[in-house]
């Protein structure tokens, strides 16, 4: 039991996604019988019968109006493996808190209330995910106690959903339909559906695979920081792809210089090599100049170095982007002054219908396809190529205000 | 040839880019050491990220009513690491005879979150690695890698930047400082499991002694040992394998009310 699996569950407000989890809790025992316990007092104590959605909604605000309002991520474990929930908010006002939530998950689950139907942040979630490059999820219809565990209902949402994920390239894994507050089909089979063959929703994330990342075996290294030992100045960061071994000759971009990799340095062990995933320290032969940004490459041809990207990106702050403006765009380390110079197209996050590209904004909610011209040459991957460096945020002021992959 | 890291190697590896992360960023941060389970294996994942020195100052807050044990074991280790302390204490407060008596929430508030604002202010320090983990404290678990407080120190946890994949909210504007949280990801199992592989030096406050041992310490005043047999580390990560009792269950700041922890915390508790 070494992997984890992440997974972010999203849909509109109010469909039951705290419900989701607490039952998923629940039914796999992981809860401390002190958090039941609090759980009954203070779902009493606000005059309600049992709230799972009180194990996840932890701030005041939440509880007392019922909603989810920042993200949260909890711990799990199956027969079969350990699992971080992350349970989204679904209110269009904190979809950035969603967006923070679904980054960081390997796989999702879509829920939709049978008796509601799609909704607006249920289509905005599902486009969200996809733009963050989550290509398969599973939907759970909840609530099929509020429509009689009716078959029909089911299938014509199931389908409703199933050509809105289509259109936007995401595959659906399997469609459940669900009951979250009874417990049905969450970690045990229904008796009210039996009509229904597949999958509970844990047999179902149970047979999700990590999603292995097919990343090119080029060597990146973004540089962090240096870092002055003794005498020595030793090069951090973190290898965002391939594998490096001392002695190995390395390119430096953007400035193209090319080095020799000395030594390798972690603390308390010798290395003479190291791969993807490690935070590593890189003493490099004199005398070229290193600083965060730049990044080591064994392999020059296989990356973009270049001051145009292409990217389709998603804004998220309420203050507009108004074509020209100065933000600064994140690649790895790297980070340089940009401007979107041309939006190629604009679309609606939850309708799809396209808006008007030719407007000089780009604002809260919107998805557009753009053109960025960056002040320095920088290097990236085509996001389907490599996600680390296919994937970029814009910052203003400090903050991130978008976020996008290259295409 | 790239290999699988295991999940203990990819949680320490994504801690060392954290910890690397903000001090690119604040050469003038300072880490925040209780001497609990957590800040020391923080403080040994600092020492792996710069190769076994600890660049910035160290924080202890002491209320003056710590264990002795944790004063022995700071005292100790500070000298065995090399580590540049600075003990943070509320004289004022102190003087005008605030204690667990008089109060929780106005203790915790006055000795800690109180102590800490002033030194911040002294020092100007820009930001705080804090060793907090999601699945401590429900209100935790709504934290961000890096979070952002303001110049009374309030969390305005209602209105968080986002976060995408490994870009952080960085450079403070003058009047805020950051809070960075490289455990942010582990579980209380996974500490002692990091613990156990690395060997990490850890209070013996932890090791059930005539059948009951702390599972979070603080404050001697407001902290109650659970019943436990488990007297080393492997025993630990057997007897968390098995329990049903949450961390904190010993905590009496997390008895008082459904909200207490929120209030200190939007107040700058750490
Ligand atoms: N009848 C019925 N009600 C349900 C079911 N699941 C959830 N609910 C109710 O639906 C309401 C909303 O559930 P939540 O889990 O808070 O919804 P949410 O999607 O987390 O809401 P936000 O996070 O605010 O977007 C609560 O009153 C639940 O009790 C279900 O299976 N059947």
């Amino acid at each position: 039991m070494t992997n984890i699996l992440s997974f972010v569950i999203v849909g509109h407000v109010d469909h039951g996604k705290s419900t989701l989890v607490g039952r998923l809790l629940y039914d796999t025992d992981s809860l401390s019988s002190d958090k039941i316990e609090e759980m009954r007092k203070r779902s009493t104590e606000l005059g309600h019968d049992i709230e799972f959605a009180y194990l996840l909604d932890h701030l005041e605000e939440e509880r007392v109006q019922g909603i989810t309002i920042d993200t949260t991520q909890v711990f799990f474990k199956s027969k079969k493996r350990r699992y971080v929930i992350i349970d989204a908010p679904g209110h269009v006002e904190f979809v950035k808190n969603m967006v923070t939530g679904a980054s960081q998950a390997n796989t999702a689950i879509l829920i939709i209330d049978a008796a509601q139907g799609v909704q607006e942040q249920t289509r905005r979630h599902a486009y969200i995910l996809s733009l963050l490059g989550l290509r398969g999820v599973t939907v759970v219809i909840n609530k099929m106690d509020l429509v009689g565990f009716d078959k029909c209902q089911f299938e014509s949402i199931e389908k409703d959903i199933t050509d809105f994920l289509n259109r936007i390239d995401v595959h659906v894994n399997v469609c459940i339909p669900i009951a979250a507050k009874t417990g049905d089909n969450v970690v045990s089979r229904s008796n009210e559906m039996n009509w229904y063959k597949g999958p509970t929703t844990m047999e179902a994330l149970d047979a999700v695979e990590i999603d292995i990342r097919r990343d090119s075996a080029t060597f990146i290294f973004p540089v962090q920081d240096v870092f002055k030992l003794d005498d020595e100045r030793v090069i951090l960061g973190t290898i965002e792809s391939g594998s490096i071994r001392e002695n190995e000759y390395v390119s430096v971009l953007p400035t193209l210089q090319k080095t020799k990799i000395n030594k390798l340095k972690v603390f308390g062990r010798e290395i003479a090599e190291a791969s993807a995933g490690e935070s590593i320290g890189v003493i490099t032969q004199a005398p070229v100049f290193l600083d965060r940004g730049m990044v080591l490459v064994n392999d020059e041809n296989d990356v973009v170095c270049s001051d145009t990207i292409q990217a389709h990106l998603f804004w998220m702050h309420p203050k507009s982007y108004a074509l020209g403006d100065k933000v600064d765009i994140r690649i790895a380390t790297q980070e340089v002054r940009c401007v979107i110079e041309m939006v190629v197209k604009k679309i609606n996050s939850s309708t799809l219908e396209l808006i008007n590209a030719a407007e000089a904004e780009i604002k809260n909610l919107e998805v557009a396809q753009v053109k960025i011209k960056t002040k320095k040459a920088v290097m990236y991957k085509r996001f389907q190529d490599n996600q680390g460096v296919g994937r970029f945020v814009l910052v203003r002021d400090g903050s991130i205000c978008a976020g996008g992959i290259i295409i | 040839m790239t290999k699988t890291l295991d999940h203990l190697s990819r949680l320490e590896n994504q801690s060392i880019f954290i910890i690397r992360e903000a001090y690119s960023q604040f050469r003038n941060i300072a880490m925040l050491w209780s001497i609990g389970k957590d800040s020391t294996t923080l403080m040994w994942l600092v020492r792996k990220a710069f190769f076994g020195k600890v660049p910035f100052a160290v924080l202890h807050i002491d209320t003056g009513y710590k264990f002795k044990e944790i004063y022995d074991f700071r005292d100790t280790y500070a000298q065995q690491w090399g580590i540049n302390l600075m003990v943070v204490k509320n004289d004022e407060a102190i003087a005008q005879g605030v204690c667990p008596k008089t109060g929780k929430f106005e203790c915790c508030n006055q000795l800690k979150t109180e102590a800490l604002k002033q030194t911040m202010d002294k020092y100007k320090f820009k930001a705080l690695y804090l060793g907090i983990r999601r699945d401590e404290h429900g209100i935790r678990a709504k934290e961000r890698v890096f979070s952002t407080r303001d110049e009374d120190f309030e969390w305005d946890y209602k209105n968080q930047s986002p976060e995408l994949w490994d870009q952080y909210k960085t450079k403070a504007t003058h009047e805020e400082h950051i809070r960075v949280h490289p455990l942010l990801g582990w579980t209380e199992l996974d500490i002692w499991q990091y613990i156990l592989r690395e060997n990490i030096p850890i209070v013996s406050l932890y090791f059930a002694k005539q059948g009951r041992r702390y599972r979070s310490i603080g404050c001697e005043t407001c902290c109650s040992p659970v019943a436990s047999q488990a007297d080393t580390v492997e025993k630990i990560v057997e007897e968390l394998q098995t329990s049903t009792i949450s961390e904190r269950s010993g905590r009496a700041q997390d008895k008082e009310s459904a909200y207490i922890m929120q209030k200190l915390r939007s107040l700058g508790y750490m």
